[in-house]
């Protein structure tokens, strides 16, 4: 059945104008980080900037403590991913591999743990670390970014140890090895596409992670997402320097998220549609 | 809701497994040993009954020590704290002053909880009908559409979705700024001359207005995509047998996509509803819950309480209350995927 012209317009029409609507602040974010600042508060707002700068960038990362709060992010961020990932890959082997008494209770408080409510724990946890004295320091965010990240890496972990032929190991065994050789050597170098997703996603919710430190780190101790709220308030309405920070802040996500994209869709829907 | 990818992955797995299973199945020629050997494990299994038995355990002993210490005792404490009295007096003076049930009897019969309540609600509903309604039209489109377009379109869609939240709320906060904003420019560019110096932030509902089409305009690429992924998996036959019967995109639409992807619709609806309804970054970020706490939710609502006015006690009280209703929403989620997740 042929459609109309007009039939094949429309959708087309249609998908542009929401792409606009889509990227349009993405683009805009960048395009202003980019403009000298007479562009930037032009009567009629300039959609391409010719005259690029860079200006922005260099206020943006001159700015005191920039290098301390990225050194925080970072190690907050993989500090996170790191220990969730060690001790995700201990659980979800139990999981995936072991059928043992409470392994369905512990799947439901995996479950039940992805969904805790962190957006309405920060008074707790801003005391339990006061009494601790550890207000400022990284080590909380480490701590309960893991935290915040572990349930779901032990989730998809344990699925991508599902998918290492239990075979593949019990040859291994036969062949002498022990089971802990038979995990290093045959099934964690197969794991490691996996691990890799993993860890990516772990890294974006830590990245982004912005209730919390907000209670807890001041000064010194803060992270980026910290940092680009109250970037305005410092340097007053000087939206080139914050559409520069915005982007620098993006750039890592971006990368992850555009490397990840296919696999988070069709491993999601997977599952979703299965009823 | 940072964690959006994450959270919704809970799903995944199972299926995702068992597709990538038969690609990396060994060659018929290990398979055949393999036989011997099963037996041969289940030998030495029984060998070795208590440290086989207990391995399970060990493995997973790292991650309930972790849980206990760093979600169990927050909650416990949380729950502690609501039936204290804790300003800033308490605070430096380390000393515990329960006072009973007076936070929450403060609260369930103040204006204030009922009101943020109620807006938490509304706010939550507006978002997630706009989010369904449109994540749905934009998936029905990208089925329809040919490749190029497609990708295309879903390019912008994965930009949106990529972008960090607190980014997001500096870039709406530069769009919709009152003085160089380009929406005004725009707005007032269509002929409607008032929206030329418009603060948005100034008020309470073109502030929601705001925070609205910034998390809808993060969480339709979700749903899209994803029911677009969905989409794919239904035979072409039944949308061409739909045809064939002169159905209407409606009609093939309630009678063929939407049962078959129903699971779908459901989990992704309630999962919406629990992210919104527990959204702190977007409106914090945006405008602290202001102007004068009219935009805030009960999230931000115990923040600023607690954090913000130091009345931890009540502020903890707040959240505890939170919980519950985010606990009840749960609870419905939970039915419904565990309905499709048979085998744990």
């Amino acid at each position: 059945m042929r459609r109309s012209l007009f039939g094949r317009v429309w959708p087309n029409a249609i998908a542009v104008v929401l792409f606009l609507f889509f990227i349009f602040p993405v683009y805009w974010m960048v395009v202003t980080a980019f403009k000298p600042d007479l562009d930037i508060i032009s009567k009629t707002p300039v959609f391409i900037p010719f005259d690029a700068t860079l200006t922005h960038f260099a206020k943006a990362v001159d700015a005191s403590g920039f290098w301390t709060l990225v050194r925080n992010s970072f190690t907050a961020t993989l500090g996170a991913v790191a220990l969730s990932l060690l001790i995700a890959l201990l659980a979800s082997f139990a999981v995936a591999r072991m059928r043992f008494r409470g392994r369905k209770a512990f799947i439901l408080l995996i479950m039940v743990a992805q969904m805790a409510p962190w957006q309405v724990l920060p008074i707790a946890i801003y005391l339990i670390v006061r009494d601790r004295n550890m207000l400022n320091s990284v080590v909380p965010l480490i701590l309960f970014y893991m935290m915040m990240v572990l349930p779901f890496t032990i989730w998809v972990l344990r699925g991508f140890v599902a998918a290492v032929p239990k075979e593949l190991e019990e040859s291994a065994l036969v062949d002498g090895c022990t089971r802990l050789q038979a995990f290093v050597r045959i099934v964690f170098p197969l794991l490691a596409p996996g691990l890799m997703a993993t860890s990516l996603f772990g890294f974006i919710t830590a990245w982004n992670e912005f209730p919390l430190v907000l209670i807890l780190n001041k000064d010194s101790g803060q992270t980026l997402p910290l940092w680009l709220t109250q970037f305005q308030t410092t340097f007053g309405d000087d939206w080139g320097a914050t559409m520069a920070a915005s982007t620098l802040f993006t750039i890592p996500v971006l990368i992850v998220f555009l490397v990840l994209q296919r696999r988070a869709v069709g491993g999601l829907t997977a599952g979703a549609v299965k009823g | 809701m940072a964690a959006r990818p994450d959270t919704t992955q809970t799903t995944q797995t199972t299926q995702e497994a068992s597709g990538e299973t038969p690609a990396q199945a060994p060659p018929s020629r290990v398979t055949g040993g393999v036989r011997v050997t099963s037996t041969e494990g289940r030998q030495r299994r029984a060998g070795k009954g208590l440290v086989e038995r207990s391995t399970p355990y060990l493995l997973i002993l790292p991650t309930l020590a972790v849980t206990a210490v760093l979600l169990g005792y927050p909650l416990v404490r949380n729950l502690l704290i609501s039936f204290q009295k804790l300003d800033p007096f308490q605070l430096i003076q380390h000393t515990t002053q329960w006072n009973g049930f007076s936070n929450y009897t403060y609260l369930l019969t103040s204006g204030d909880f009922w009101h943020t309540t109620l807006r938490s609600v509304g706010f939550t509903a507006a978002n997630v009908v706009l989010i369904m309604l449109g994540g749905t039209l934009v998936g029905l489109l990208l089925n329809r559409l040919g490749k190029r377009m497609r990708l295309f379109l879903s390019v912008g869609l994965v930009f949106a979705w990529a972008m960090p939240i607190v980014a997001g709320t500096t870039v709406y906060q530069w769009l919709f700024n009152t003085q160089y904003g380009v929406v005004n420019w725009f707005l007032s560019g269509l002929g409607w001359h008032s929206m030329a110096q418009y603060d948005w932030f100034s008020g309470q509902m073109s502030t929601f207005a705001v925070i609205t089409l910034m998390i809808v305009w993060q969480s339709i690429p979700f749903v899209a995509l994803n029911l677009y992924a969905g989409l794919t998996t239904i035979a072409t036959e039944l949308f061409e047998a739909a045809r064939m019967d002169g159905a209407t995109a409606w009609r093939t639409f309630q009678s063929v996509t939407f049962p078959i992807l129903k699971p779908f619709f459901l989990s992704t609806t309630f999962l919406e509803i629990i992210w919104v309804f527990g959204a702190f970054t977007q409106i914090y970020a945006l405008n602290q819950g202001g102007p004068q706490g009219l935009t805030e939710t009960l999230p931000v609502y115990a923040f600023i309480e607690g954090a913000g006015n130091q009345h931890y006690g009540m502020g903890a009280a707040i959240s505890v209350l939170t919980i519950l209703m985010l606990l009840v929403m749960m609870s419905y989620y939970f039915r419904i995927i565990l309905r499709q997740e048979d085998d744990l």
